[in-house]
């Protein structure tokens, strides 16, 4: 390593054609392909594409020069990043404080009971994702569910399970 | 800029709004947005153009009371309305400047006359969007004071002399903090605003980026100065999708007005914010877990010392507060030290703003003078319990805090006084439980929360909250006996005296004042296998171990 000129960096070549590589390429050279962009462009993966699959990790990775072991253990240590695609609906009930004590227990046993899944899971149609999330902050609203992403207040069972009949028939 | 331009700003935008009979004020907080007040918005604005009326309608940012949601202030009569649909825009239009609509109109004087909004007090008033609706409240002026007219010295010694302290939970006094990183050496200096508000019950930070984002940038350029740091960095939690939405905005309208970026007020001062996004790990609250999230990697917490304060963001000296913290700065610079200190209590002075949810009726975001009551934030502000139900606990503090009874409630507020009862102030939640709660199964919940978010680097910590949730399970399923309970004592103090950082050493808070205030409902559980709440189903359980046999 001593005295020779050190090559420039070239990060490895897109997965494929697929145009979101190029906004997660995007994201890595925004941020000069540093280590520390990492968090970040997993982000940026997991909102293009839903989730994080293997190929992914590996080329994030070696585009970021970060050990594969350390990328896998970032993705697998934080909630929030996916291994596993998700379902065509996802519906997220909130388990924070407020919702707990208003209930919001019940209504996950209710919509565990209705999908056939615990939580985390996708049903086997691959329609319905049933998740938990710890506190979205409306705990004004409580309880709180996310249908989509969008959120909904003062839930109640009823409406809960009619938007999972619709969802299921779709 | 300079203090005349922001005067001219300021003005052009009275003459704006005064060429407007009436501002009608549309919440688009979280809350309020999740019912569709966007649409009322835009109901509102159709109702204006076809009724004739002379009336501005607005987005802003959290009213407080979302419970109510969505709510519309119109100013300058200062009529709130609660609940409102878009179908009811344009009754309320044309009984502008005659009277207001009765039966939609929402009165709570008691609600609200009993607050002090220091850090919410543009929230409500101002399109958070908007650069100038926050320079035409002062915005920005203590800034361009502080960069222009004052030493960084003077501006520590005013944070100290208002005796702030961290609203982010701990409660280390703000100046002291920021008097640390700025004697710490060398060139580079970061500045973090830690909006990971991972507390299940809290959202003062949300609300706080979402209504009002300009001020928490202002305050962390103040004491980006203050302490000579030239690069900030704000985390905030990834869940908040709008908070992140309007922080990008406000960056590139405070860039673009010269109040962000290279020699800011034409002095030698460069200061610039990234955003960064949490990705769901209550431990990342820790500071220097927090860092090294930022630094890309697993959010593990380091043993302190070296603090963030000598060693922190990439080995460098970093400032670490809470949002609500810089929040507060700017209306100290502006006002003065004496202002601040005037309010509050002894060793706790300003205001705090709680997130009061759970079993009450006004639930919402309130913003209180330290040193008031709980029971005049419970009864008076939040309106009691509803329902006829009885209260038994208002739990404070998150996963790290603990549960006040009712003989407790004449407890004034503040930072010791909290602690004093087992409790702590934390983020601000106030969660507000009645006779329907278990508590035994309450401080399972939070026990469950901390065994699931323990970044599992210390074993006291790892191993500790997987036991005590074990314990608390066989509990509340009726299986407890004595034995399992002294053990859950002696391990509650095991692990408080032995976890790395925060999160593990107030685990067992949870268990330890429930046990303080509430052992006879442990006691129904272990001796009578009863739940006197009704909460925990013991009977299923005890069914469910019958020999498949005997059923048959």
């Amino acid at each position: 390593m001593s005295g020779g000129i050190v090559p420039a960096f070239i990060p490895p070549p897109l997965p494929s054609d697929d145009k979101r590589w190029k906004i997660v390429a995007g994201t890595m050279r925004k941020n000069g392909f540093a280590r520390h962009a990492l968090i970040e462009t997993l982000h940026t993966v997991q909102s293009s594409f839903g989730y994080l699959d293997d190929d992914a990790i590996r080329f994030v990775a070696r585009s970021l020069r970060v050990p594969l072991s350390q990328a896998y253990g970032v993705v697998t240590f934080y909630h929030f990043f996916s291994l596993k695609p998700p379902g065509k609906h996802t519906m997220t009930i909130c388990t924070g404080t407020a919702c707990y004590i208003k209930g919001t227990d019940k209504l996950l046993a209710a919509a565990e009971k209705r999908l056939g899944i615990p939580q985390g899971q996708t049903t086997r149609d691959g329609k319905i994702s049933l998740m938990t999330a710890r506190c979205v902050g409306a705990c004004g609203r409580a309880p709180v569910i996310l249908t989509d992403g969008e959120l909904q207040g003062q839930m109640t069972g009823e409406p809960m399970i009619e938007q999972l009949e619709r969802w299921a028939v779709e | 800029m300079n203090i005349e331009e922001l005067e001219q700003i300021k003005e052009s935008v009275r003459l704006q709004n005064a060429k407007f009979d009436h501002e009608i004020n549309v919440c688009m907080g979280t809350g309020c947005l999740s019912q569709h007040s966007d649409q009322l918005k835009d109901a509102l604005g159709k109702a204006v153009e076809t009724g004739g009326k002379n009336a501005l309608v607005r987005r802003t940012g959290c009213m407080g009371l979302c419970a109510a949601g969505p709510l519309v202030l119109i100013d300058p009569e200062e009529t709130l309305y609660s609940h409102m649909k878009a179908e009811h825009a344009e009754k309320i239009v044309s009984s502008l400047g005659g009277e207001p609509v009765k039966e939609l109109q929402c009165d709570l004087r008691e609600h609200f006359d009993q607050q002090v909004h220091v850090v919410l007090e543009n929230s409500g008033h101002i399109d958070p969007e908007k650069i100038d609706d926050y320079i035409a409240r002062d915005g920005y002026l203590a800034l361009v004071t502080a960069v222009t007219e004052m030493e960084p010295k003077d501006i520590i010694n005013e944070i100290t002399e208002s005796g702030l302290r961290g609203r982010g939970g701990g409660g280390y006094p703000t100046g002291l903090k920021w008097g640390t990183v700025a004697k710490a050496g060398g060139d580079i200096k970061y500045v973090i605003c830690n909006g990971d508000e991972g507390d299940p019950g809290a959202f003062m930070d949300r609300s706080v980026l979402e209504s009002d984002p300009q001020r928490v940038l202002e305050g962390m350029a103040i004491a980006a100065y203050a302490v000579g740091a030239s690069k900030g960095y704000i985390y905030v939690r990834a869940e908040y999708p709008l908070a992140v939405s309007r922080l990008t905005a406000c960056l590139r309208d405070a860039r673009r007005r010269g109040l962000l970026g290279s020699n800011i007020c034409n002095t030698p001062f460069n200061f610039d914010v990234e955003i960064r996004l949490g990705a769901g790990a209550f431990v990342c609250g820790e500071e220097t877990a927090l860092i090294a999230s930022i630094e890309g990697r697993r959010g593990t917490p380091k043993p302190r010392p070296p603090y963030p304060a000598v060693s922190g963001l990439w080995g460098k000296p970093t400032l670490i507060n809470n949002v609500e913290t810089f929040a507060n700065i700017a209306p100290i610079i502006r006002k003065g030290a004496k202002w601040f200190a005037g309010m509050g209590s002894a060793r706790s002075k300003g205001t705090k703003v709680f997130a009061l949810t759970g079993k009450i009726k006004n639930t919402g975001l309130v913003e209180v003078p330290m040193g008031i009551s709980l029971r005049q934030i419970i009864e008076g502000i939040g309106g009691g319990v509803p329902d006829g139900h009885k209260f038994k606990a208002v739990q404070t503090g998150g996963p790290s805090g603990g549960c006040i009874p009712e003989e407790l409630l004449d407890l004034n507020i503040s930072y010791d006084a909290l602690i004093g009862v087992g409790s702590m102030m934390g983020s601000g939640g106030m969660i507000v439980m009645d006779d329907t709660s278990c508590m035994v199964n309450v401080a399972r919940f939070f026990v469950e929360f901390c065994m699931t978010e323990s970044c599992g680097k210390c074993i006291p910590c790892r191993a500790g909250t997987a036991q005590m949730y074990t314990l608390l399970t066989r509990i509340c399923t009726g299986h407890g006996t004595m034995d399992d309970l002294h053990l859950l004592v002696e391990l509650c103090g095991t692990i408080k005296e032995t976890s790395l950082c925060g999160l593990g050493q107030t685990a067992p808070n949870p268990v330890l004042s429930t046990l303080r205030y509430f052992k006879h409902e442990y006691i129904d559980h272990i001796v009578h296998k009863r739940c006197p709440a009704g909460v925990c189903n013991m009977e299923a359980q005890k069914a469910a171990e019958v020999p498949e046999e005997v059923l048959a």
